[in-house]
């Protein structure tokens, strides 16, 4: 746990007259799970598009691999599923595979072999040469988590990868974070679902553009003095 | 590779749109033959001529032609009073063997039918006249010769010869026109505009409606979260609606050649050269323009602000009889110089290298408006 994979120092970040990152310290390390809560409009989108460098830092800095963000080369290393689905749905879902492979740079001759690693891993193998636009909301939730899992990323970046999916679904893909985890590489998870914090290896608390907590789960809880994170959550927010 | 990438995705993307396909290919086919119906000769059409002074062989000879009627009228002035009063399409006044034509041209296959019908009648005529004084020449010979003593006889052949080359060459037509002038053909003049017009408005909404939709959908957002350089995504939309250009321009080639017979004077290639630049920069506009619209319904608001007036200051309208103001405005518009050299190229015949500058300027367009494009992608990623 020596190299940091993510490390934001300092970071602020201003739209306009709006401040929405104020001073924000975060770091993640090799293996960890880091699941970041925080009510909505408290700027963890920001904080995800700073760390991928679509957005730029005001002041402070985004280091990723110990490297400064904007950096496009570093992108390869980082897999990234956003809020919405954003996938090609005229395209057939191997086809979209096919396409995010290329783009994230994976050699010719991976590609098929990736494509067929990551569909097993959730579950597509059957319905890879349909029209995305055929698949229920769960099948494209899990397209586009494989397509994050493209090329076995050392950091993983998922924006509320559980939202409308059956529980299922949501505890096979916690498997897969978990095992993602033990190969040594880092995910960051934003969650609204509290009891998927718990399951975390250390919970990052964001409210109104400030990190009011980091630490384990269980830590969170005794500090907080509460006994789910739910509520160390209410608590921070001053309503409880 | 990338480039190739994006350009296959987003041709795949478009083949599986079967109704936008069917719109971009099948559409401008639709629209072009109505325009022609509209435009061009019908050979229904009743024309009236007015005519002063003609002789009365000639005037029943042109009355006989298919779908003309001639009605005599004792002074011009009176002929030309109904042609204000569109009672009337052509006035014919003769002087001897000189005709004076004026044509309403407010319909020029009316303009067209009197003139073909004009020349076949008086040919005619010329040859019915001809072979009449000859027989009469024949005749008063045969007692000339009689009469005359043999060493006056040797000079007769030279005598008929000049005669009848005297009446050949008398005949002469001038034409006036009461509205426009002898080129005014509408449908073959505005088929060069139309031409690049369509690829300029369909690669325009087309594209620029992709990329809306990449960018609403969150697919740009996952693209610029790879390696992939920005310009290799606005190369990879050029490369693919370039070849969608390619492919609506042959069409509507074929169409307006082998169908509706619009005659191509220059050099085909040299048209499709043309129309795929006006794809570029229809394709960089689009793309510029999508980033100021937030929905699809904000993106067709820009055809009557951006799409309109490029219709109307391409060269649709002669542009040099309009105030200087508007002269420049036009001078903005990336579809006048493209209808220029269009209409340089199909209508005049002229190479491809004369149009230099209008190339040169569409090129300065579509360079400026890519590095803009380029550059304007930062707005989603930083690098």
């Amino acid at each position: 746990m020596t190299e940091k994979v993510i490390a934001l120092n300092h970071l602020v970040k201003k739209f306009g007259k709006n401040t929405i990152l104020r001073n924000v310290n975060l770091t993640i390390y090799p293996g960890q799970i880091m699941g970041l809560i925080g009510p909505s409009g408290a700027g963890k989108t920001t904080i995800i598009k700073t760390m991928l460098g679509m957005e730029k830092a005001d002041d402070g800095e985004a280091l990723v691999f110990g490297e400064k963000m904007p950096n496009r080369q570093l992108l390869s290393r980082i897999g990234y599923m956003a809020q919405a689905d954003a996938l090609y749905t005229d395209l057939t879902g191997k086809e979209n595979l096919e396409f995010f492979a290329k783009m994230k740079g994976i050699k010719k001759s991976q590609i098929e072999e990736e494509i067929k690693h990551q569909s097993e891993i959730v579950d597509l193998t059957d319905y890879l040469d349909q029209r995305v636009s055929t698949y229920s909301g769960g099948m494209m939730r899990r397209l586009s988590l494989a397509i994050a899992l493209l090329g076995k990323p050392e950091l993983l970046i998922l924006d509320e990868p559980t939202v409308g999916i059956d529980p299922a679904l949501r505890r096979q893909v916690w498997q897969e974070l978990d095992r993602i985890s033990k190969e040594g590489r880092a995910v960051l998870v934003t969650t609204h679902v509290m009891d998927e914090a718990e399951s975390t290896d250390v919970v990052a608390l964001i409210l109104d553009g400030k990190i009011m907590a980091s630490d384990t789960p269980a830590h969170l809880k005794e500090q907080y003095e509460v006994k789910t994170i739910e509520d160390v959550f209410l608590k921070a927010e001053g309503k409880l | 590779m990338r480039v190739w990438a994006i350009m296959q995705r987003l041709f795949k993307e478009l083949l599986r749109d079967k109704r936008t396909l069917a719109l971009i290919l099948g559409g401008p086919v639709i629209v072009l033959v109505l325009l022609n119906v509209l435009f061009s000769v019908n050979m229904t059409t009743h024309v009236r001529i007015a005519a002063v002074d003609v002789k009365q062989e000639l005037r029943e000879s042109l009355d006989d032609v298919k779908h003309i009627s001639v009605t005599e009228y004792s002074s011009k002035k009176e002929a030309k009073k109904d042609i204000t009063k569109d009672k009337t399409d052509t006035i014919i006044k003769q002087d001897d063997n000189h005709f004076n034509v004026t044509y309403a041209n407010t319909d020029s296959s009316k303009t067209n039918a009197v003139k073909q019908a004009l020349r076949s009648v008086l040919i005619k005529e010329q040859v019915k006249g001809l072979a009449k004084s000859n027989g009469q020449l024949v005749k008063q010979l045969k007692q000339l010769t009689q009469s005359l003593p043999p060493e006056v006889k040797g000079q007769l052949p030279t005598q008929n010869s000049s005669s009848n080359k005297q009446s050949a060459q008398k005949t002469k037509i001038s034409n006036h026109y009461w509205y426009g002038d002898s080129d005014t053909g509408f449908f073959d003049k505005i088929v060069p505009i139309i031409l690049s017009f369509f690829v300029f408005l369909f690669v325009f909404l087309i594209s620029g409606l992709a990329l809306l939709k990449e960018r609403t959908s969150g697919t740009l957002d996952r693209l610029l979260a790879t390696p992939v350089k920005r310009s290799n995504i606005v190369f990879g939309y050029m490369a693919s609606y370039g070849l969608l250009a390619i492919l609506q321009t042959l069409i509507i080639i074929f169409v307006a050649v082998w169908l509706l017979k619009v005659e191509i004077v220059g050099n085909i290639w040299s048209v499709l050269f043309i129309n795929i630049l006006v794809a570029l920069v229809a394709l960089a506009f689009g793309i510029l323009l999508s980033t100021f619209a937030e929905s699809e319904f904000q993106m067709i608001q820009f055809i009557p602000l951006i799409i309109v007036p490029q219709l109307l200051f391409s060269g649709l309208i002669p542009l040099d009889s309009m105030p200087n103001w508007a002269q420049v405005f036009a001078g903005i518009m990336p579809l006048k110089y493209a209808g220029d050299a269009q209409a340089s190229i199909i209508l005049y015949g002229k190479s491809i290298t004369t149009e230099g500058l209008n190339i040169a300027v569409l090129l300065l367009f579509l360079v400026v408006l890519t590095i803009i494009n380029v550059v304007g992608l930062k707005r989603y990623r930083k690098v």
